[in-house]
């Protein structure tokens, strides 16, 4: 079995390394193959353990592969966990990967780089895989800082273009500053556990709950939220929460391929899985789950806002990435792990649809991303009509599409959860609805719909693009309508996931809502009598009206509302103070440090100053001074010479 | 009783002088075979290392001064075999470097370097602390005329501001091992490690090792040396001085201080811990403000080192009144594992520098820009080694950065948070530096005119980014065989000397 298990990152991590190494001697058509079969056996591997212990029930397995390290009585291993929460992360990733590895063939078409960006999306798909069955926190890490890699290799993809090598290093950088407390989160577990195992963690965790922490001053923390709360940084990063979400749009520099399996469906999702992992953790600390719940609704709400007035079609969608990523946060917030991995599912499907979609319209129109100057595309492109509007649907929550099943989910859950906080979540995840579906639909209406704006001969050119494209579009779209309903009571609700998963009972607000949904069409039915359907409905509405019927409004908005449309713009100004501050102020120090600590004070004061100073003194003396620094080092030996004869004789 | 050590120091010095007779037309072979043989002869040193002890193994005896106790007296344990190794390695790859570069007096520059590596391995293999300090002093004139004959512009300031600083720095040392001797009648390392010592004299030993050691590897405030020598310093030099000198210093605090001046060192420890966090924290953020790339490097080791002088030193948290000693010993192995892989990443980066100076003439960042697009292959290695210098997980240089953190964290929180800035600083200078010279549109016609890297530069970074990953991916072939002696020095620190 751990044979198995072994081959299934393995696969795509071998495949990556003979399209990087040897992929101008084997060409590029065989670059693609090669990847698309590692990421395939590696898919068709996961369905395998899907049957194995979905389907047949099998043992969670856990076991090390290597011993990484023995050091201060702390083995640093290698090793799988697999579970049902595992298997679902597998599938998840091995399937849109291997979509995305198709569209690639027809997206990067033209590019030079084509075998080294296969090479990078399978060495993509062998890190996920490696976070995703991980059975401690190191591999965990690993994993984690290896999907950072290829993801700042491959937002700097085309390594000429300006935006692109300053997006790469930014994402770097603020994931950076997650991992910083991610780290100091698991030496704060090996501290307290002396393992870095996930099970000798979780059940070393009640005894922790106990203890106390002196940060500042004489305040006692609970070791356990300080812990949590340095792990969630983590996942702030990664997962691109406020504060630390500001490189998620910049990534969108990258080519749209990646901008739908790294940045939409698998490693931004990487976060909210670690929490969930860690659910036997966060559960024992209310202050941190409060914490997520915070951040996660400020991301929810204040990110989707910003997607409204974005106009490149690629940053909507990375906005609206984010807010999604916050009702995520929302959900663990309120310890409904189940459904946030339910939405991270359902999103990974409908959000790679989505941006693959984009990325089909972009090619379409000769790399146009302005919104502005497309329109009225569905005549020339039906496949990518239909299958956007499947996705948009799913997204907004439609009733029966899968969205709508795992949103609502979140939504009742914390609408019954007692979590400080959750009623200011419910606000903001309720407002959510009408904003994600105002800006989604404003996307789809201004691209699809009304006039054509293009200019002529970009209107000509617009066709369908070919089936490498259409075809994962197609495939993604069925589980994006699916998925939802077929898995809602077991993955949504919980059951699913057996032992991966554990929720204090008292904090179990998912549980509440199995109360009156007892099937998919039950929560069907449910919605009618509540808000979330009205105001999606809603907020497609005013989508139509502003960009279809009356562009005015719109329009006089903007000049009443300037100063908000300004806010917006300017992304409530964070990318300009972390310029400002963060990286100004750091070489700013750095320069300070240098010229007046080292310079000025050591080498001038110290060094160069006291050397000055002897040299003054030994005027008299000068006539020893040859210069010849053999001479002075003669003299040093001679001086210590008779020192050690003098201590050796007395 | 083997000679491989002696063999190990003789070998190369021998060789070295054999070459500069030899002259220059035939020193390039000559240089080849001395370091080849020499790394050779130090594999046996790692596969036949019994790792279950922590005495000293490969010894040599013979008395040379004995009126004065003085004796040749050789022996490598856990700590000082790697760091051997790596010297051997390293001089492999620094002849390499050299081979078509150095075209002014090639004999005396391979020389230089060959009889260097000799002097380096004695100091790590010296048990006698005069025959030690030799050793340790005379590195300094090899390094003194590379720095001096094939440097920069201002090389006569650099190579002297280089020689009396660490000089200085080690006469203090020398005075503190005669005041030993006096008290313990021998000038044996191992003896030493038992002798009792009151606090006071303890302290003043410590301080007077400190300058020694704290110069040489170096610690915050006693550094600005060595960014002046990496700059002025020849490629092969910078990478000698990153790789191997500097860990003399750290070599020095594990075989001296610590187990001498045990209740010293537990008693002033705050002092080095400070020192240590302030050399990461602050010399990160000089690193961050440099414009010439070789400068930037340099303080990037200086931070780098400040996790050997930590993870040194939270020992006496963790240990003193043995409260923990396994993560005492994490914290050291820790250490080692900091000063070996920063052997293998600091020199790649100097040697990439160095790689790019040969073609430019130029170590100014300013000077660059988008090179990847004329030099594809340097680029991935110089990506490569970049992440490494930031500490990638996968590459060593996350591995010894990772088991100080974990280790510091259980005498401070603080201390940790403090030290783990370097994830974002390291990232912060090495990244951005990446991102001017490497990325980007061709600069200017310099750039565009660049050729790739040749077969021998391919397998010079190639080798050094192979032992990289090999230890970020399984350090446990390093870790083992330091156990047992990191034990023993730990139970050594742990038991008070009055």
């Amino acid at each position: 079995m751990k044979l198995l298990y072994t081959l299934i990152p393995m696969a795509p991590l071998l495949a990556a390394i003979i399209a990087g190494f040897f992929g101008s001697k084997i060409g590029r058509t065989n670059s693609h193959r090669v990847t698309i079969a590692g990421v395939a056996v590696a898919f068709l591997l996961s369905l395998v353990v899907f049957q194995r212990h979905v389907l047949g029930g099998a043992e969670t397995f856990n076991e090390s592969l290597y011993i990484w390290m023995v050091s201060g009585g702390i083995r640093f291993e290698i090793g799988f966990l697999v579970d049902n929460l595992t298997v679902l992360m597998m599938l998840v990733v091995t399937f849109v990967s291997l979509m995305v590895h198709i569209y690639t063939i027809g997206y990067m078409v033209d590019d030079p780089g084509y075998q080294r960006f296969f090479s990078y999306i399978s060495l993509f798909t062998f890190a996920m895989l490696m976070l995703v069955m991980s059975n401690n926190f190191l591999q965990l890490f690993f994993g984690w800082e290896a999907v950072g890699l290829v993801s700042y290799l491959l937002i700097g993809f085309w390594f000429k273009k300006d935006t692109a090598i300053f997006a790469n290093m930014k994402a770097f950088l603020v994931n950076r500053v997650g991992d910083f407390g991610f780290l100091l989160g698991i030496a704060g577990v090996v501290y307290y556990t002396g393992s870095l195992d996930y099970f000798d963690a979780f059940n070393a965790a009640p005894a922790i709950a106990g203890e106390t922490m002196n940060l500042v001053g004489g305040a006692e923390w609970s070791a356990m939220t300080v812990i949590c709360i340095l792990l969630f940084i983590g996942a702030m990063g990664k997962s691109a929460q406020v504060p630390l979400h500001v490189w998620l749009p910049d990534s969108m520099e990258g080519p749209t391929p990646i901008s739908a399996l790294i940045h939409a469906a698998t490693m931004v999702t990487a976060g909210i899985f670690m929490v969930a992992r860690m659910s036997p953790l966060f559960e024992l600390s209310e202050t941190a789950l409060s914490f997520i719940l915070i951040i996660g609704s400020i991301t929810a709400f204040f990110m989707g806002l910003i997607g409204i007035v974005q106009n490149d079609i690629k940053k909507i969608v990375a906005y609206s990435t984010l807010s999604q990523l916050g009702y995520m946060t929302v959900a663990l917030g309120v310890s409904a792990y189940s459904a946030a991995i339910f939405h991270l599912m359902t999103h990974a499907f409908f959000k790679a649809l989505l941006f693959l979609a984009a990325g089909s319209v972009i090619i379409a129109l000769h790399h146009e991303q302005d919104i502005r100057k497309m329109g009225g595309l569905r005549k020339y492109m039906p496949i990518t009509y239909w299958t956007s509007l499947i996705g948009s649907l799913a997204l907004i929550g439609f009733p029966g599409l899968s969205g709508f099943f795992s949103k609502d989910l979140i939504i009742e859950a914390v609408h019954n959860s007692s979590i400080p906080g959750a009623t200011i979540a419910y606000y903001a995840v309720l407002s959510g609805v009408f904003i994600t579906a105002f800006y989604s639909f404003r996307l789809f209406f201004l691209v699809f719909h009304g006039e054509t704006r293009m200019d002529k001969h970009t209107a000509e050119h617009a066709h369908e693009p070919p089936g490498v494209v259409t075809w994962p579009l197609i495939l993604l779209a069925i589980p994006s309508v699916l998925i939802g309903g077929l898995t809602l009571m077991n993955v949504g609700f919980g059951d699913y996931f057996g032992n991966a998963i554990y929720v204090a009972p008292e904090h179990d607000a998912v549980k509440a809502v199995a109360g009156f949904t007892d099937s998919a069409l039950g929560m069907v039915k449910h919605s009618v009598a509540t808000l979330p359907l009205y105001l999606a409905a809603a907020g497609v509405f005013t989508a139509w009206l502003f960009y279809l019927i009356m562009p005015s409004i719109p329009a006089f908005l903007h000049d009443k509302l300037g100063f908000l449309h300004r806010m917006l713009n300017n992304k409530y100004g964070f990318d300009d103070f972390n310029q400002l501050v963060f990286a100004g102020g750091s070489v700013g120090l750095g320069r300070f440090f240098w010229k007046k600590g080292d310079q000025t004070l050591i080498d001038g004061a110290m060094v160069n100053g006291s050397a000055n100073k002897i040299g003054s003194l030994s005027g008299i003396a000068r006539f020893m001074q040859t210069g010849f620094l053999f001479h002075y080092a003669f003299a040093m030996i001679l001086g210590l010479l008779a020192m050690l004869t003098w201590f050796l004789f007395t | 009783m083997s000679h491989l050590l002696s063999l190990l120091i003789w070998l190369p010095i021998i060789g070295g002088i054999a070459i500069i007779v030899l002259g220059d037309s035939r020193s390039r072979p000559f240089a080849a075979v001395v370091s080849g043989l020499t790394l050779l002869l130090s594999l046996p040193l790692y596969f036949s290392f019994d790792r279950t002890t922590s005495d000293m193994q490969f010894t040599e005896l013979a008395a040379w001064l004995p009126m004065f106790d003085i004796n040749y007296s050789l022996g490598v344990d856990g700590i000082s075999m790697p760091l051997i190794v790596l010297t051997a390695m390293i001089n492999v790859i620094v002849v390499v470097s050299a081979w078509e570069v150095i075209k002014d007096r090639p004999a005396l520059y391979m020389g230089a370097f060959q009889i260097m590596t000799g002097l380096m391995i004695g100091v790590f293999s010296a048990l006698d602390a005069i025959l030690f300090y030799i050793f340790f002093e005379a590195t300094l004139i090899p390094m003194f005329l590379i720095i001096g004959i094939w440097g920069g512009p201002n090389r006569v300031y650099a190579s002297i501001k280089f020689f009396l600083y660490t000089f200085l720095g080690s006469v203090f040392m020398l005075i503190a091992l005669i005041y030993l001797y006096k008290v313990g009648g021998s000038f044996n390392i191992l003896d030493m490690h038992v002798l009792a010592l009151a606090q006071k004299p303890q302290i003043w030993v410590f301080l007077a090792f400190f300058v020694a050691f704290a110069v040489k590897i170096p610690m915050f405030p006693v550094h600005t040396w060595l960014p002046d020598a990496h700059v002025e310093a020849p490629t092969a030099g910078s990478a000698v001085l990153a790789a191997i000198m500097l860990k003399m210093g750290g070599y020095g605090f594990l075989r001296f201080s610590l187990p001498i001046t045990p209740n010293a060192a537990a008693q002033l420890d705050i002092l080095m811990i400070a020192l240590s966090l302030i050399a990461i924290v602050y010399i990160g953020f000089v690193a961050l403000a440099q414009n010439d790339m070789k400068k930037l490097i340099a303080y990037s080791s200086i931070s780098h080192m400040g996790f050997v002088t930590l993870g040194i030193f939270i020992a006496f948290r963790l240990a003193v009144g043995s409260t923990d000693p396994n993560t005492a010993a994490l914290g050291i192995e820790g250490a080692i594992m900091q000063m070996v892989s920063h052997g293998f990443i600091s020199a790649a980066m100097f040697l990439c520098v160095g790689v790019m100076y040969d073609r430019v003439h130029s170590r100014e960042i300013s000077a660059y820009g988008g090179v990847i697009n004329t030099m594809p292959m340097f680029g991935a290695f110089m990506v490569f080694f970049a992440m490494a210098n930031a500490g990638l997980p996968g590459t060593s240089g996350f591995v010894g950065e990772f088991m100080v953190i974990l280790a510091t964290f259980k005498t401070n929180f603080w201390f940790a948070a403090l030290a783990s800035l370097t994830l974002i600083l390291g990232a912060g200078y090495t990244l951005w530096m990446v991102k001017r010279v490497i990325f980007g549109e061709v600069a200017n016609e310099q750039v565009a005119a660049l050729t790739d890297i040749n077969k021998r530069e391919f397998w010079m970074l190639g080798s050094l980014a192979v032992f990289v990953l090999l230890l970020g991916l399984w350090p446990d072939l390093l870790a083992d065989v330091m156990h047992a002696s990191v034990e023993n020095l730990v139970q050594h620190i742990s038991i008070s000397k009055y």
